[in-house]
């Protein structure tokens, strides 16, 4: 299970002026495909109404009359981005119906559980690198363990620290936690293995310490694969808390506002959640890049 | 006093592990592995029974295996349910459709230039949210299931196989190009087999999201099977040791999955470094 072709990095956009062009017109073709099937799949409910009012529908009508429907099939574009503004900037940010609210519930345990969980894969790495025992008997745990849906037990976490009258932030922090340790644990074993063993021969020709090895050389060459796998692991946190945010009793945050639309028929209502939790995960990512790009440039890692 | 025999097994099992380590052979690397899962068993099953922890909270391993065998019959209808039916469905389709589509841009380094960065931006985003709208459109059953799982793993593929179409070096190309070889035959007999590597890569990562989309999804409604459903609802009952058995269902089949993508993947890619076997 070694990683041997890597080309895969969530969120590893890099934008040269000459990807502009293209990338535009690849989402003005998204656009268009979107509103041609929205007119298609609301296209039938429309007859039918029409039908039983007798009506008579022009295809201007039956266009006009497609894409402005309270509970469309799916919503058009400037409908999810009406629904969206509204839930955004439309209520006050402590109203039950603001996306932004909703979005800090969610913000605040992935935030927090993505904390403990990169501190506790950090932690353990480092006892990793150094204890060949630990090495040996966590290491294949923990690389099987990425082929295994951890996420299916967050149902469980809820209801089972719910039974134990722990509820809130803390339950879906576990869950987001839990989904960032490992990643963050493998990246970082393989981060803080990359100094090969003339680097360490030198260390060693200068009678540096082992704390001294692990400041100066093998910390300073683990970022990359640090920041990479912390990438992965926040994406991982958010969707580990919106899950966690489904199981019943959850009235808040960015998960239970897509579980209240889809129980109500409110496809606005989830398009607009989806789109909030698609740019916070964006956001999140971003953030991490940039801080990656900011902390590789002062060590002159940069590429 | 009840916490010695706890404390006793784990340093006992500490102090093998740790002589069992300076080896370093293969047998004694797979027996660390082995003691260290078998020690965690032994030590969660001595801890609930000590503590007499209520199986609401912790169900020992002896429930839960106990709980496995009384539902088998119930627990092979949620698998074929959510992993046949709905995770591998979805996973043969869009691995499929994201094959096709790397294949079809190839020509066209405008589209690979739009859809790439999008394809990576996709990717990093929480598609699972997507499992409501699909129910509705595709009904409770397993389609709405696959169609999840689609999306979940068209990006991941796509992306893979796009910057393997482009791996291959100039040096070969020209070759290819000094045989006037048509396209047809550079891509089935250069670019398609070193895109291999970067495809497998791809197919590997998406087993999991495959599980994860197919489960998740049944949490917004389902027939009265499949493994999420049978977890929400035996979470609603507290029968945990159910929810353990299933979750160990889960944690086999992803591990199963997984393992059966990399044989398929030691099959073909046998000429690439990293799959010859390692002498020394």
């Amino acid at each position: 299970m070694t990683e041997k072709t890597a080309p895969w990095r969530p969120g590893g956009i890099s934008l040269s002026f000459g990807c502009v062009l293209p990338i535009l017109s690849v989402l003005l073709a998204i656009i268009v495909i979107w509103y041609l099937a929205a007119v298609w799949m609301n296209a039938t409910w429309v007859r039918d109404q029409a039908a039983r009012a007798d009506a008579v529908l022009t295809a201007g009508d039956l266009i006009r009359q497609t894409l402005t429907l309270d509970r469309p099939v799916l919503p058009a574009p400037h409908q999810v981005a009406a629904g969206l503004w509204d839930g955004v900037a439309g209520q006050a940010v402590t109203s039950r119906r603001s996306l932004v609210w909703h979005g800090w519930v969610t913000l605040s345990a992935t935030l927090a559980g993505f904390a403990i969980g990169t501190a506790a894969g950090i932690l353990l790495a480092v006892g990793i690198v150094h204890n060949r025992a630990m090495d040996q008997s966590v290491m294949p745990w923990a690389v099987a363990s990425q082929t295994v849906p951890i996420l299916a037990i967050a149902p469980m976490v809820i209801v089972v620290m719910a039974s134990a009258g722990i509820t809130g932030l803390l339950p879906k922090a576990v869950i987001a936690a839990w989904l960032s340790f490992f990643p963050v644990l493998v990246g970082m074993v393989k981060g803080l293995r990359t100094p090969d063993a003339l680097q360490l021969d030198q260390m060693r020709s200068w009678s540096a310490s082992p704390a001294q090895v692990f400041w100066r050389l093998r910390l300073p060459s683990s970022l990359p694969y640090l920041f990479a796998s912390l990438k992965v692991a926040i994406a991982a946190a958010l969707v580990g808390t919106i899950v966690g945010e489904l199981p019943a009793g959850a009235t808040a945050g960015l998960g239970a506002r897509l579980l209240s639309g889809s129980y109500y028929g409110q496809t606005v209502q989830i398009w607009a959640a989806l789109f909030a939790a698609a740019i916070l995960a964006a956001c999140l990512v971003m953030l991490i890049g940039w801080i990656e790009r900011l902390t590789l440039t002062r060590m002159g890692l940069a590429r | 006093m009840s916490a010695l025999p706890i404390i006793g097994v784990w340093l006992g099992a500490l102090a093998l592990n740790t002589w069992l380590s300076r080896f370093g052979t293969r047998v004694t690397r797979l027996a660390v592995a082995l003691i260290f899962g078998a020690t965690i068993l032994i030590l969660w099953e001595m801890i609930v029974r000590i503590y007499a922890v209520p199986p609401v909270i912790l169900p020992a391993p002896s429930q839960i295996g106990a709980s496995f065998a009384a539902n088998t019959a119930i627990l092979w209808t949620d698998f074929v349910q959510t992993i046949i039916k709905g995770a591998l469905t979805g996973w043969l389709i869009g691995a499929a459709a994201a094959i096709a589509t790397a294949i079809a841009i190839d020509r066209s380094p405008f589209l690979q230039r739009g859809l790439l960065p999008i394809g990576n931006f996709v990717a990093a985003l929480p598609i699972v949210g997507i499992a409501p709208i699909l129910v509705m459109w595709f009904g409770f059953d397993w389609q709405s299931k696959a169609a999840v799982v689609v999306v979940m793993v068209f990006f991941p593929i796509l992306v893979n196989m796009v910057a393997g179409l482009a791996a291959t070096d100039p040096m070969q190309r020209d070759l290819m190009a000094t045989w006037a070889a048509p396209y047809g035959a550079s891509l089935w007999k250069l670019r398609l087999p070193t895109a291999m590597p970067f495809l497998f890569n791809g197919l590997k990562i998406t087993t999991t999201l495959a599980l994860i989309g197919a489960i998740v999804a049944e949490f917004f409604g389902s027939p009265t099977r499949g493994m999420g459903f049978r977890i929400s609802t035996a979470v609603g009952r507290l029968d945990l040791p159910l929810v353990w058995a299933e979750i160990l269902v889960a944690a086999v089949a992803g591990s199963l999955f997984y393992g059966i993508v990399a044989l398929i993947e030691k099959k073909v890619t046998f000429w690439h470094p990293s799959q010859r076997p390692q002498r020394g």
